[in-house]
């Protein structure tokens, strides 16, 4: 499925900001991910499988607050950074 | 101890011999890396970078062993902690498969996250591609493949005392809980030293199985018992390479040595001028002689303002082990100037006379060839800067 990179998280992708990746849960996907692309899910995820904190994921639009969440083949996956610092 | 004791403490084998020539500095910031090279005057030098620019660079180390691979510390305010090596003095740069991390936690347990790598030390020189790192929340990690990737050392992390030791995240600086200082006895590859920010220094000699605090001796200031077994805020303890028995720490509550032979840390810190004060972070031993040591003193009264003490920096030197201890402020602003240089980032060359360098939260590189007796700035305008290391380049 679709998977939207932020600007922070592209050179892990080529500068793509628009990669494929697949799972039936956002878990799954994300793992799938970081095959395609190593290294780019332990940026965003931590070793307890949470969402660091200036990271937001959404699905189809819709923010989630873990990875567990099940997912469908036409969903859209994007993953922002947060605004947060100085 | 008299100097001229420290002195003939050392080994004998000539293993620190003299190296001129041009050097260059690592200078981690935190908006990414810069490396500095002097000619070899040590007159004139050349700012590149930076790398990894808008990360956190925590520390940016060489391997002594093969004089070409770097490690670098680094994460973003937003992005998680990694560590890009580099094989080739800076050229290219590739990220470690598998960064420091804490063990997923089981079912119903609370599991750690390292939020940033702190500090890096090369291992033993009998262990080549053997590396430390040290975290924030206090964690040790090590890597036997060159730095790519990294596992718990669980003879301390998951040590049943550590919580208590470390004051489980609560006893921190201002920038989180640390563990730093990780030095290796040049005798024994697995005897090594650890500081903790706060926890105090702790020693194992079985590769990082067993662990026992090494704190006897030190002051408190901060807590109900003056003198406790651990909970001491050491900000940088280094172990002199010729005498591996000398250990000294710029700690949060003074300047201590010890002699492991005697077992207690003995507050040198208490013959610097009183108006000074012995409050600082960095702490460099001079690489020949374990009777000379700098450190970089700053206001440690009231609400600990971490800058200069009075708006006039300087380096201070003791030639006999903290005897006695001589101002070195040639060349440093006489008045409003507010220096705060955290304890990465000072450290000497191998050159005769030492050259020295720090930097400045304000990201200002100020360099001495002769010991400390004169200094210039060589940059300014860079990020505040956390760490700096020297390297002797290749001629």
């Amino acid at each position: 499925m679709k998977v939207l990179i932020p600007g922070p998280l592209r050179s892990y992708t080529g500068e793509r900001r628009e990669v494929e990746a697949s799972g039936a849960t956002l878990d799954e996907l994300l793992r799938d991910l970081d095959r395609r692309h190593p290294g780019i899910r332990f940026r965003m995820i931590d070793e307890q499988d949470s969402i660091r904190p200036h990271m937001r994921i959404f699905v189809n639009q819709e923010q989630v607050r873990g990875i567990a969440v099940a997912l469908h083949p036409s969903d859209e996956v994007i993953i922002f950074q947060a605004l947060s610092g100085g | 101890m008299p100097a001229e004791k420290l002195r003939k403490a050392s080994l004998s084998a000539p293993s620190a011999p003299v190296t001129m020539g041009a050097v260059a500095l690592l200078v981690a910031t935190r908006k990414g890396a810069f490396i500095l090279k002097s000619d070899d005057t040590r007159r004139n030098w050349e700012t590149t970078g930076p790398m990894f620019f808008g990360h956190t660079v925590h520390h940016m180390m060489l391997d002594p062993r093969d004089g070409k691979t770097l490690l670098a510390a680094a994460r973003t305010g937003h992005l998680g902690p990694t560590i890009f090596r580099s094989v080739n003095f800076g050229k290219t740069w590739k990220e470690a498969s598998r960064p420091p991390a804490f063990p997923k936690a089981t079912a119903g347990e609370t599991g750690r996250v390292v939020e940033h790598t702190f500090w890096l030390t090369p291992g033993h020189a009998s262990e080549p591609g053997t590396w430390y790192a040290g975290t924030s929340p206090q964690g040790l990690f090590r890597s036997e493949d060159k730095g790519d990737t990294w596992s718990p050392v669980a003879g301390f992390n998951e040590h049943p005392m550590r919580a208590k030791w470390t004051g489980d995240g609560q006893d921190g600086t201002p920038d989180g809980p640390k563990m730093h200082s990780i030095n290796i006895d040049p005798r024994d590859p697995r005897h090594i030293y650890i500081g903790m920010s706060s926890g105090g220094v702790f020693e194992s000699t079985d590769k990082g199985v067993n662990w026992r605090p090494l704190n006897a001796g030190c002051f408190v200031d901060f807590g109900p018992e003056p003198y406790p077994e651990y909970g001491q805020d050491p900000h940088c303890m280094r172990l002199h390479p010729l005498a591996p028995d000398i250990l000294y720490q710029q700690n949060h509550c003074g300047i201590y040595r010890m002699d492991r032979r005697v077992g207690k840390w003995e507050r040198i810190g208490s013959r610097m001028p009183r108006k000074i004060g012995d409050i600082g972070f960095p702490l460099v031993l001079h690489p020949r002689d374990p009777a000379t040591v700098w450190v970089f003193p700053m206001d440690g009264t009231s609400v600990w303002p971490r800058t200069s003490p009075g708006g006039k920096p300087a380096a201070y030197v003791t030639r006999n082990g903290g005897t006695t201890w001589q101002r070195l402020d040639g060349g440093l602003p006489l008045s409003q100037g507010w220096f705060t240089v955290k304890r990465q980032a000072m450290a000497g060359d191998a050159h005769d006379p030492v050259g020295l360098y720090f930097g400045t939260t304000g990201g200002e590189v100020w360099a001495s060839r002769n010991e400390g007796m004169k200094w210039t700035c060589i940059a300014r305008h860079l990020p505040h800067i956390y760490a700096i290391e020297t390297v002797a380049l290749k001629r």
